[in-house]
C-alpha cells in the first residue's frame, strides 16, 4: 500500500515531473483568476501558457510582500470563497497584515507537510505532541496540530502561555513531541529547573520541533543538552502555507523541502538572478498544488541556501540550510548590513556567556550606537574586575572584525534579558525617527 | 585561605538591597561587604558566616554568585600594621588584585587580600610569623 510518507524518497525525475507538471498549473490558475497575477504578467510580457521547463519560470515576475498587503484581504484568492475553509494571517509587525486562505485540500497538504517532522523522527500514533506555538491566526499552533493529527500523535492543543501548566501537562501527559518557538522551549527547560522538576528525568520528549525563529547550533545544543532530546528545525512561512514547508530531518544537516507542494529558488536578493546551489541568498518559493492562495515566486525574505548532495537519510527532497536571517531582520548600522545570526556565530565561541541575548540601538548624536547585552554563565570566573573587561574586550575586538561595525558589550545579571512566549525580541531599537 | 563570596550585580537601584535581603532571608550574618563598581555593574565581595549557603541562596535567588578563595592575614590593630604586611609582598614579587581590611577584635585587624599566587603568599607570611584567618576563626 502506498502511505503518505512515499513521496520523500520518490527519484529525482518523478519528483521535478510533478513539480513542472504542478508549476505550470499554479501559474495559469493565477493568471486567469486572480487580477493581480493578469495584470503583472500583461504588463512583464510573461506568457503563463509558455512555461514548458521549470526553468522557464525563471522569467515570471517575483511576488513580494507588498503584493499581498496591497491585495488585502481576499484579492489573492484563485477559488470563490465558498471553498475556503479557513484563514490565517502573519503577524503583521511591520504593517498590514498578509492573508492564507485554505481549502479541504489545502488544510490536508498542510498536514502532511508538518507531519514529515514527525516522520522524520520515526513517530507516529504511539507520540503525544504538545503544541504550544499559538493558536488562533498565527499558523503555528493550527500548522502543528494538523500535523500531529494527519501523522495520527495524540495532539495537545497547549496553545502559548502559563508556563508551569505547560509543564505539569507535559509530565502529567507524558509528552514525546514538543512543537513551539525554540526561544519558548529553553524558557519551559528554565521554568521546569526552577519549579525542581529535571525535564531530563520527568519529561518523556524524545524530539523537539521548533521553528518561527532563527537559533544558533549553539543555542539547539544547550537546549538539548537540558532536555535530552533531539532538536529539529522547521521552516515555513504564512504566505505560502505556515509551518512544514521545510523541516529538518534526524541528521539535522539541513530542513528538507516539501518539493512536491513547493518549488524553490535561492536569488541573489539585489539583481534577482537565480543562484547556483551551494550559493547562499533569498529564498523564492513557487506553490504546486495551493489552491486558495497559490504564490509564484513569492519572494520571503529569508536568507538561505539549497545544500548540493544528497542527505545521509536517503531522502530525496533537496534541503535547504537553515536560516541565515531574513532581509528584514537585518540591521543597518551606521550604514553597514548585519544579521543577529552573525552576533550568535561570535557569541557562541566564548563560554562565559550564556545563549541569550539582546541587541539594542540607540542614538548618540548623530552616530548609531549598538549595545549587545549578554548573561554570565554559572561557571564564569568573574571575582576580578578585570576578568570581566577582558571578556568584553576580547569579545568587542572578536564582533567589530567578524562585522566590520563596533558594538559594546555590557554583562547583565541572569535572567534580565526578557524572556518571551512567542517569538523572541532579539532586537530593541530605540533609535527614534527624530535625527 | 578564606571564602569570600562575590556577586556579579547591575549597577542599579535596588539592587544590592536586593541581595542583602536574600542574605538575611538565608540566615546569614554579614562581617564585612565591599563593592568594586564601574558604570554598568558591580562585583559585591561579602565574608559571611556560610558562604556555601548564602550562594546557593543567591543562585536561587538568580543572582550569580561565586565562592572565592581570598588571603586573610591577622595583622595588629596599630598604625603600620598593613604596611609592614605589604613589605612582605614586595619580597616577594607578587601582585595585589584588590583587598580590604575589616576589623573584628580590638587589638587585631583583618586584611584581605587576593593574590597572583596564594599558596607561595601563605608559606611565606606564615614563616614570618603571620596567622593567617579562615571563615571558622570569624565565628
Amino acid at each position: 500500500m502506498k502511505r503518505p510518507q512515499d513521496i520523500l524518497t520518490a527519484p529525482r525525475a518523478e519528483l521535478e515531473a510533478l513539480q513542472l507538471e504542478g508549476v505550470k498549473k499554479t501559474v495559469i490558475k493565477c493568471y486567469e483568476n486572480v487580477p493581480f497575477y493578469h495584470d503583472l504578467y500583461d504588463e512583464a510580457g510573461f506568457d503563463p501558457y509558455a512555461v514548458t521547463t521549470l526553468e522557464d519560470l525563471q522569467k515570471a515576475p517575483f511576488t513580494t510582500k507588498q503584493d499581498l498587503r496591497d491585495n488585502y484581504p481576499f484579492n489573492m484568492f484563485a477559488v470563490p470563497m465558498e471553498d475556503v475553509r479557513e484563514i490565517h494571517m502573519s503577524s503583521g509587525t511591520t504593517g498590514i497584515a498578509t492573508v492564507g486562505g485554505y481549502t479541504e485540500h489545502d488544510l490536508d497538504i498542510w498536514g502532511d507537510c508538518f507531519a514529515r517532522g514527525v516522520w522524520y523522527a520515526d513517530g507516529g500514533p504511539q507520540d503525544v505532541m504538545h503544541v504550544c506555538y499559538g493558536y488562533g491566526l498565527f499558523t503555528g499552533g493550527l500548522g502543528a496540530h494538523y500535523g500531529g493529527v494527519k501523522a495520527g500523535c495524540t495532539t495537545i492543543p497547549m496553545s502559548a502561555g502559563n508556563t508551569e501548566r505547560q509543564i505539569r501537562v507535559m509530565r502529567e501527559m507524558g509528552s514525546t513531541i514538543l512543537c513551539c518557538t525554540p526561544s519558548y522551549a529553553m524558557h519551559l527547560a528554565d521554568t521546569a529547573l526552577s519549579m525542581g522538576i529535571d525535564p531530563k528525568k520527568e519529561f518523556k520528549l524524545r524530539v523537539g520541533i521548533h521553528g518561527a525563529e532563527a537559533f544558533s547550533d549553539n543555542f539547539r545544543k544547550d537546549l538539548e543538552d537540558k532536555i535530552g532530546y533531539k532538536v529539529l528545525d522547521v521552516y515555513g512561512l504564512t504566505e505560502t502555507m505556515g509551518p512544514g514547508v521545510a523541516i529538518e530531518c534526524m541528521e539535522q544537516n539541513g530542513l528538507h523541502l516539501a518539493e512536491d507542494h513547493f518549488y524553490a529558488e535561492v536569488i541573489d536578493p539585489k539583481t534577482g538572478e537565480v543562484l547556483p546551489d551551494g550559493e547562499w541568498g533569498e529564498l523564492v518559493l513557487t506553490t504546486i498544488d495551493r489552491e486558495a492562495t497559490p504564490v509564484v515566486r513569492y519572494r520571503t525574505r529569508d536568507i538561505t541556501r539549497i545544500l548540493p548532495g544528497e542527505c545521509a537519510c536517503g531522502r530525496t527532497h533537496r534541503r535547504i540550510d537553515r536560516l541565515h536571517g531574513r532581509t528584514d531582520d537585518m540591521l543597518i548600522i551606521r550604514g553597514v548590513n548585519v544579521f543577529p545570526s552573525q552576533i550568535e556565530d561570535v557569541m557562541k565561541t566564548f563560554d562565559q556567556i550564556s545563549s541569550w541575548y539582546q541587541i539594542e540601538l540607540t542614538r548618540k548624536g548623530h552616530l548609531d550606537v549598538v549595545t549587545l547585552k549578554v548573561e554570565p554563565n554559572p561557571d564564569f570566573d568573574f571575582d576580578e574586575v578585570r576578568a570581566i573587561e577582558l571578556l568584553q574586550r576580547d569579545m568587542q575586538e572578536r564582533l567589530k572584525s567578524a562585522l566590520s561595525v563596533g558594538i559594546r558589550v555590557r554583562i547583565v545579571e541572569p535572567r534580565s534579558i526578557p524572556r518571551s512566549e512567542g517569538k523572541a525580541v532579539r532586537v530593541v531599537d530605540l533609535r527614534g525617527d527624530d535625527c | 585561605m578564606l571564602e569570600q563570596v562575590t556577586v556579579f550585580l547591575e549597577n542599579e537601584k535596588g539592587r544590592l538591597s536586593a541581595l542583602t535581603r536574600v542574605l538575611a532571608d538565608a540566615g546569614v550574618n554579614m562581617y564585612a561587604l565591599t563593592i568594586a563598581e564601574t558604570s554598568d555593574y558591580g562585583l559585591v565581595r561579602i565574608v559571611c558566616d556560610k558562604p556555601a549557603q548564602a550562594v546557593d541562596a543567591l543562585r536561587s535567588a538568580d543572582m550569580r554568585a561565586i565562592v572565592t578563595k581570598v588571603l586573610a592575614v591577622a595583622v595588629p590593630n596599630r598604625p603600620g600594621g598593613l604596611a609592614d604586611l605589604l613589605d612582605a609582598f614586595e619580597e616577594l614579587d607578587l601582585n595585589i588584585e584588590y583587598g580590604y581590611c575589616f576589623s573584628v577584635h580590638g587589638d587585631e585587624a583583618v586584611d584581605v587580600l587576593k593574590v597572583s599566587d596564594a599558596p607561595r603568599a601563605c608559606v611565606a607570611l606564615a614563616d614570618k610569623g603571620y596567622r593567617l584567618v579562615d571563615t571558622a576563626d570569624l565565628a
